[in-house]
């Protein structure tokens, strides 16, 4: 029992990590990023690509991957997007156009980082065991969710506490109403699509510590993100790291009890049940 | 004056550019040779490792001593490659292309044990000779049956259970593991077939299975399926997984440190990148595949694939492949003709000699492969194999620190 709960909410940091920056994309910038999960593993690459050649230790590379990461998405946000979201009448029309630009955007990504490893990330750190509450895991994962609880933590404090974290909310909210209000809604959108992006390839370069990866492996984190965005509730923070908590407790609990073979079809059973009976995810407003 | 001389030189060159077009056309005696297989998507991991640097080190091998005799003519070998993207229908597309935009005269066999099936009628169509090597299964009588066209080369679902099943009798009888065993199977085509066959052959043999469970490709985390196989007790652990869950289930047993005289996860075990992750920690583990480095026509081959693309080979599909390739010049150079027909007949009524040793085809299959390997102390020799030479004993796993 307690391994199903410290195993599952150390996959849940996991999950959290996946999820939080497609959560700012998507819930504030509205753009349903599909290169989401390219985004994570070039993070990975990065750690794995210092790793292996400089032996730069991949925590290191998480506070290098930072700046690098949110300026990439800046630039990506404000070059091949903001063209769409100028021309976009409604939110559907750029939610249509976002997912075929990020689309085609993944598989660029996917293509640079073909070019620079196309076998799989391999290789090793902190993969120490340790004990939690007399259950065995690993430290890197440890770490993970250390990092993870840390980041969300920082988020929720800074998106409720601080005067620019309820311009990002208010943004979420409605452009329109915001920018009435006289808020720079380009630029908070632009912001919180980096910050979402550099949380995202945080996020890879600690998963790659413990998960291997290989460069095509992005679309199953951006599936991952999605569920868990879409049931959390669009553009609240709370909502992604309490769906990322109950698919990993569920998944490690479907697998250690029930059996492995039935944690995907369990995490969409969840999913389907959220849809069903509230569609706008556990935390998110209901449209008017 | 100046003008002039310019002008002379560019008429010079031009000259020259046209006796090298003239003689490129005369020699426009290229055999063209098509390849397809994933460099994105699930298995592009495994293709660049196996695959493509096989083919990449035998075109360049080929063209450096100049091209192939075939007949009277002398001809170099051009490469058309394609990503699938992992994709059959891409896959598809693109082999009809090959046929009828590029006409290629041959191609490579594709990555996969699915894509090869897939694939067999589309070439089988052009009459091209498909001599597969990543591609296992027990339906290959069947298969070679309905497609003249198809050769395998790497062996059987059957063969590859059995090899670790030879292993585990032996390790019983030895007295180093009991009747128990722990099986895990990643939930794909290819990891239920060997399960099942692994199920019955193993209770066949009078062992009992203690923990048996299935889990979905690309699972993130592992680690309950690895503390219910130590739960278990069992002193031997059998998984029958795919690449990213070899590496996986591996990182779990060296965490929850599972004590198995007997530890065997199937594909990428043979990876350079396995032992390059987990170092010594993953020493007597058994693999699928195997290779022995003692053999000098192997030896020179992966100096060689090392030297040319630059990566150390793989320590299994890796010289089938690159046999594969030895077969279709061979024959190509035998038949000394590109038709298609006749250098498929020829495939199959001579002998080859290849750096897997002699290969021949019986009924279009060939029953030259290692069937399980081992890492000892940082290299992965073949343990158990059908007509291989320089099997070594197995070892015991025991722990899993350096």
């Amino acid at each position: 029992m307690l391994d199903i709960i410290v195993s599952g909410l150390l996959l849940s940091g996991t999950y959290a990590l996946v999820a939080m920056g497609l959560n700012l994309q998507y819930g504030v910038a509205r753009i349903m990023n599909l290169a989401n999960g390219e985004v994570l593993v070039l993070g990975a690459l990065a750690a794995f690509w210092l790793y292996t050649t400089a032996q730069i230790s991949p925590l290191l590379t998480v506070i290098l991957v930072i700046p690098v990461a949110f300026i990439g998405n800046w630039l990506i946000y404000r070059f091949l997007l903001t063209p769409l979201v100028r021309r976009s009448k409604s939110q559907g029309q750029l939610e249509v156009d976002s997912i075929l630009a990020t689309f085609g955007i993944s598989f660029v990504l996917i293509g640079i980082m073909v070019s620079i490893e196309g076998g799989f990330f391999a290789y090793k750190y902190l993969s120490e065991p340790i004990s939690i509450l007399g259950s065995t895991t690993s430290l890197n994962r440890f770490i993970a969710f250390l990092i993870a609880c840390a980041i969300g933590i920082g988020l929720y404090l800074w998106l409720n506490k601080t005067r620019s974290g309820v311009a990002v909310r208010a943004v979420a909210v409605s452009t329109e109403a915001s920018g009435l209000v006289g808020i720079n809604v380009p630029r908070i959108s632009a912001f919180a699509f980096a910050l979402g992006g550099a949380i995202t390839a945080v996020g890879g370069a600690l998963i790659s510590t413990f998960i291997t990866l290989d460069a095509s492996i992005g679309v199953v984190f951006t599936l991952k993100a999605l569920i868990i965005v879409i049931m959390g509730g669009v553009g609240d923070i709370r909502g992604a790291i309490v769906a990322a908590c109950i698919l990993g407790l569920v998944e490690t609990a479907v697998a250690t009890l029930i059996d492995p073979g039935l944690t995907l079809a369990a995490a969409y059973l969840i999913f389907i049940l959220i849809l069903l009976f509230r569609p706008q995810g556990l935390f998110g407003r209901a449209s008017t | 004056m100046i003008h002039t001389r310019f002008f002379k030189r560019i008429a010079v060159a031009a000259t020259a550019a046209g006796i090298a077009f003239a003689s490129a056309a005369v020699a426009q005696d290229v055999i063209k040779l098509g390849a397809i297989a994933p460099k994105t998507g699930p298995l592009a991991g495994g293709a660049v490792v196996t695959q493509w640097p096989n083919v990449q080190l035998w075109v360049e091998q080929i063209n450096a001593r100049g091209g192939l005799q075939v007949g009277d003519k002398q001809m170099m070998i051009e490469l058309i490659e394609y990503d699938d993207k992992t994709n059959p229908g891409e896959h598809i597309k693109l082999a009809q292309r090959l046929a009828e935009q590029d006409k290629v005269d041959f191609v490579v066999a594709p990555y996969g044990t699915g894509f090869n099936i897939a694939t067999a009628p589309i070439y089988g169509r052009y009459g091209y000779p498909m001599i597969a090597v990543s591609a296992i299964t027990d339906k290959m009588e069947e298969l070679t049956e309905r497609y003249p066209n198809l050769f395998f080369t790497l062996g059987t679902t059957t063969a590859f259970v059995d090899g670790v099943k030879e292993i585990l009798i032996e390790k019983r009888d030895a007295g180093e593991i009991g009747n128990e065993i722990a099986m895990v199977n990643v939930a794909d085509a290819f990891g239920i077939e060997l399960a099942d066959r692994a199920r019955d052959l193993f209770t066949e043999a009078g062992f009992e299975l203690v923990y048996d469970k299935s889990y979905p490709l690309g699972t993130p985390d592992l680690s309950p399926v690895m503390k219910g196989a130590k739960d278990s007790g069992a002193k031997a652990f059998v998984a029958w997984s795919y690449p990213p869950d070899s590496f996986g289930l591996a990182e779990q047993a060296i965490i929850e440190d599972l004590d198995v005289a007997v530890y065997y996860s199937a594909v990428a075990t043979s990876f350079p990148a396995f032992s390059g992750a987990y170092g010594g920690k993953i020493n007597n583990v058994l693999g699928a595949g195997g290779t022995n480095v003692d053999d000098p026509k192997i030896a020179e081959y992966r100096a060689a694939h090392e030297e040319i693309t630059g990566e150390v080979a793989d320590y299994w599909a890796s010289a089938n492949t690159y046999a594969a390739m030895q077969v279709l010049e061979q024959a190509i150079v035998g038949a000394a003709t590109l038709d298609r027909d006749t250098v498929t007949q020829y495939i199959k009524d001579n002998t080859f000699d290849t750096v897997m040793g002699e290969l021949s085809f019986e009924n279009n299959v060939s029953h030259t492969f290692w069937s399980v390997g081992q890492w000892q102390d940082g290299v992965f020799r073949g343990v158990k194999g059908s007509n291989v030479d320089g099997a070594v004993p197995v070892r015991l796993k025991e722990g899993w620190t350096e």
